[in-house]
């Protein structure tokens, strides 16, 4: 397979940008725009940058885990966030809000809502992996005649 | 109670979750709630015997009145006795019976999880919880039958068993739902009490007469009974004889009492119980295979007890009571001594055992025993159920002759069967013949044990079993009382038909090679396993039909199909009712128009290119402008999803286009470009109208503005876009990503079939 050494740099300088904006897109979510839903997709955009440089084997290299892993484990979060209110008394879903300090980035709210926005973001990732693992199976490679 | 059917779930699991570990110990463990079953029953039989009812309540499902209730009277203590009992023999048989594997120990878990539902059905007084356990043992009893997975014969008497059962258990349910509505009460008790009538309460009982049918393997529904003999003898013991197709007959013996005179529930349940004893004992009497044999006969017996159960008189209710004691320790036994002698000589074609000689005595006098007690030969418990059976229906009249007549040649049936198995198994040795080795004494002491019960029971039975009984009936009807059960009645009409039953069969025994051919001259040339075979194959073909006459396999003509619905149904119902709220203004902004115009001209020009890949990149042109559109109506969170869906579409497109020729096949579609030109159209307009419509259409207050302001104070978000998403329509989008996993996992398993394992992953 032969490989364009302008998009594997690209790749590499673009990817952890893209996905330090898709964290923030969900964290930010809840006050400004953003969410887990569209960081999904741009954490997602990051691994396509991965994939198109080097297919389905740099997704594998920089995923640490099996995209599955991470389908499920999202789902696992967000109907945790639902039905571990049920176990505390309160109703399906019901959310939760704490403040708490940090160190250096000073007060922030936590709510529970973030957890579960983390499960959305994680579901999308997972999705767009999976599809990834999917459908880019065969290395990239010229198609052949025209 | 409900403590004690919590350790059966509990044992179960522990067995199945150790069951490499346990192997053989599991069938120790799983007698445990059996024994300690046994035990609370014991505690609680001179309460119940004095008339008292026990009963406990958890609640489940408030909101559909289902709760955990069990109520344990003399009927239920009766059962309890059966299960338990019976239980203990067959986890003490099967520690010796199955080598000590992995495969042994999950089968003793799930004999330990049927035993938990059994009792759930027999002490069930909520009837949504009685139905949730009649369908754990039909679940269980399809594992069961299935055990030996490999073998296809296993798998499919385990769905013949499933479907037959499943289906009777829905109509169960639909029959159960009916009555308690019509009665008010989901309490099976309160339900008896209030004694529902009408059509309702009549279409209720049908289905409920449904269940009774297909879970005791009554004529037609019967042929899954014999077919479920592949399972492991233990299990056939315990569930196809003793236990699982009596939780028909426990729900035919309550609800007769009361509803007995409902036009016609005694007719249906007299006549089928009465076919089924008979065509069980017919099918009986052709079998080779001693298990088959025994299965037939059970058949026979269960529709002897449907007869007596669902006649709903206090006598026949008593020799019910009886008779199903009678029959869980004498079909047990012999089931056992089956399994036995299956076991040590390796079939049990009665035409390849060679007879049994040193060491088998324990297992002749078993056999003596309970073979007796199923021929109905003094005294034995069989006997005496016989006896008050045939007293039952000695002064009802003319009916009451015709019932008694079926019930005398089916006995007669019974006596002939019964001689049959038992010459097999007493035999002596053929000269040169290779004996089966003799089995160990603890391997036959569980059937011993039940046979010498049989043989306490019927000599005791004044005393002893005379009282449970007694209190049983009365439970289960009012108007017992007074129950006579003596071993020895006197000469009267009872004993009379009696010996004619038994001469009768000794008749059908001396001329056994002419009742033979008889037999094979006489036997259907389609029987109710073909009728259940060819309903299957009929579905097969059928939806092969229906997929195949659906689905065209052309995409344009899918999706022309889905828009033009889309399209139809809201615009049928605009058209009969909307009013037109006037054209809006063209555009707000000159942004607007702007991005109208790049995105109608970037849609057309999709639609023409030849390049597959010029169209992937336009489409997402689409995307983007109206991603644009979002950002100039002033809603950044929609168009940030917007743009970075659209990314990625490009991208999957761009991934596919690999596999695909450049340009667009020019072959003739599917669909001719008019009638695609039309639908676009059709669609187009059709979209547009619905949008303006759809906007003037609203007649109460939007609940944004509520949603706005409680964003912050009460979700403790700005973004409101995103509060909705997480918080307030928070169950919404569980749902939608649980799709998404399921759409992911689709995907996969789509392409899988070229699928690259992972570097290290094979093993």
């Amino acid at each position: 397979m032969r490989r364009s050494i302008i998009v594997d740099t690209t790749a590499r300088l673009i990817f952890h940008s893209a996905l330090v904006l898709s964290l923030y897109l969900l964290f930010a979510g809840h006050n400004q725009p953003g969410g887990g839903f569209v960081g999904g997709l741009v954490a997602g955009a990051a691994i396509a940058v991965h994939y198109v440089a080097g297919g389905i084997d740099d997704v594998r290299a920089v995923m640490p885990v099996r995209p599955w892993v991470v389908l499920g484990s999202g789902l696992v979060l967000a109907a945790g966030t639902a039905v571990v209110p049920l176990a505390l008394g309160a109703d399906v879903l019901e959310g939760g809000l704490t403040e708490i300090t940090l160190p250096v980035l000073g007060t922030t709210k936590l709510t529970s809502a973030a957890v579960f926005d983390a499960g959305v973001y994680a579901v999308v990732i997972g999705l767009v992996a999976m599809v990834f693992e999917a459908l880019g199976e065969e290395p990239l490679h010229e198609e052949d005649g025209t | 109670m409900t403590v004690l059917l919590a350790g059966y779930a509990v044992a179960g699991m522990l067995i199945a979750l150790s069951a490499r570990s346990l192997r053989r110990g599991a069938f120790a463990l799983g007698a445990m709630p059996m024994v300690l079953t046994l035990g609370y029953a014991l505690w609680r039989t001179g309460y119940v015997l004095d008339g008292g009812v026990v009963t406990e309540s958890v609640e489940w499902v408030e909101a559909l009145d289902l709760s955990v209730a069990l109520r344990l009277d003399g009927f239920g203590l009766l059962m309890v006795f059966v299960v338990a009992g019976v239980g203990v023999a067959v986890m003490a048989y099967g520690a010796l019976y199955f080598p000590s594997t992995d495969r042994a120990a999950r089968t003793a878990g799930l004999l330990v999880v049927f035993a938990g539902s059994m009792l759930g059905v027999v002490l069930a007084d909520n009837v949504g919880f009685l139905y949730v356990a009649w369908e754990l043992t039909s679940v269980t009893s399809y594992l069961l039958i299935a055990g030996e997975h490999e073998k296809p014969e296993a798998r499919a008497a385990a769905r013949h068993a499933l479907l037959v059962t499943g289906a009777g258990g829905l109509a169960l349910l639909g029959g159960l739902v009916l009555l308690a509505q019509q009665a008010g009460t989901w309490s099976l008790s309160g339900i008896l009490q209030e004694a529902p009538t009408g059509t309702t309460a009549g279409v209720g009982l049908a289905l409920v007469v449904a269940g009774i049918i297909t879970k005791s393997a009554q004529y037609p529904m019967h042929a899954w009974l014999p077919a479920a003999m592949v399972a492991p003898t233990p299990v056939s013991a315990y569930l196809h004889s003793a236990t699982m197709v009596k939780a028909g007959i426990y729900l035919a013996a309550r609800f007769a009492p009361v509803f007995a005179v409902t036009v016609a529930w005694r007719p249906a349940l007299i006549g089928i119980g009465l076919v089924t004893m008979f065509g069980g004992g017919l099918r009986a009497l052709r079998q080779h295979d001693l298990k088959l044999l025994l299965a037939m006969g059970t058949v026979s017996q269960l529709g002897f007890l449907l007869v007596l159960f669902g006649t709903g008189l206090p006598e026949a209710t008593a020799a019910g009571c009886l008779l199903l004691i009678a029959h869980a320790l004498f079909k047990a036994t012999l089931f056992l001594v089956v399994g036995v002698i299956e076991h040590q000589a390796g079939t049990r074609d009665r035409r390849d055992l060679q007879g049994f000689g040193r060491g088998w005595a324990a297992v002749k006098v078993a056999t003596v025993i309970a073979a007796a007690s199923m021929a109905g030969l003094p005294p034995m418990l069989g006997f005496v159920a016989k006896e008050s059976a045939f007293e039952a229906y000695t002064h009802e009249g003319p009916w009451g002759a015709v019932v008694l007549a079926g019930l005398v040649g089916g006995s007669a049936l019974t006596v002939a069967y019964t001689a049959r198995f038992a010459a097999t198994v007493l035999a002596r040795p053929r000269l040169h013949a290779a004996p089966a080795t003799a089995p160990s004494q603890a391997f036959v002491a569980p059937p011993l044990v039940l046979a010498v019960l049989t043989v306490l029971g019927g000599v005791t039975v004044g005393p002893v079993v005379g009282p449970l009984v007694e209190q049983a009936a009365a439970d289960l009807d009012g108007q017992v009382q007074g129950v006579e059960l003596a071993l020895w009645h006197g000469v009267g009409l009872p004993l009379v038909l009696s010996m004619v039953a038994v001469l009768g069969g000794a008749f059908l025994v001396l001329e056994r090679h002419r009742v033979a051919r008889a037999l094979v001259s006489l036997a259907p040339r389609f029987g109710a396993a073909d009728v259940y075979n060819s309903a299957v194959a009929g579905l097969d073909v059928l939806s092969r039909r229906t997929a195949g006459s659906v689905q065209s396999g052309s995409l344009p003509v899918y999706i022309a199909i889905i828009v033009l619905t889309a399209v139809s149904i809201p615009g049928a119902v605009l058209l009969t009712g909307a009013a037109w709220p006037g054209w809006p203004a063209l555009a707000e902004t000159p942004a607007q128009l702007l991005l109208a115009v790049f995105i109608g001209a970037t849609a057309l020009a999709a639609a023409t290119v030849t390049r597959r890949f010029a169209a992937a990149v336009l489409l997402g042109a689409v995307g983007y402008g109206i991603g644009l559109v979002f950002v100039v109506q002033g809603a950044p969170d929609l168009a940030l999803t917007q743009f970075a869906i659209e990314t990625l579409t490009v991208v999957a497109f761009v991934l596919v286009l690999r596999f695909l020729p450049r340009r667009f096949e020019r072959r003739r579609p599917a669909i001719g470009v008019r009638l695609r030109l039309l639908v676009a159209g059709l669609v187009a307009s059709g979209v547009f109208c619905f949008a303006i419509l759809s906007a003037g259409a609203r007649q109460v207050e939007p609940i944004s503005g509520e949603l706005v302001e409680r964003s912050l104070s009460e979700a403790g978000g700005r973004n409101v876009v995103n509060v909705i998403l997480v918080d307030f329509r928070g169950l919404d989008t569980l749902g939608e990503i649980s799709v998404l996993v399921a759409a992911a996992v689709g995907v996969v398993a789509l392409a899988r079939v070229r699928r690259r394992p992972y570097v290290g992953e094979e093993r």
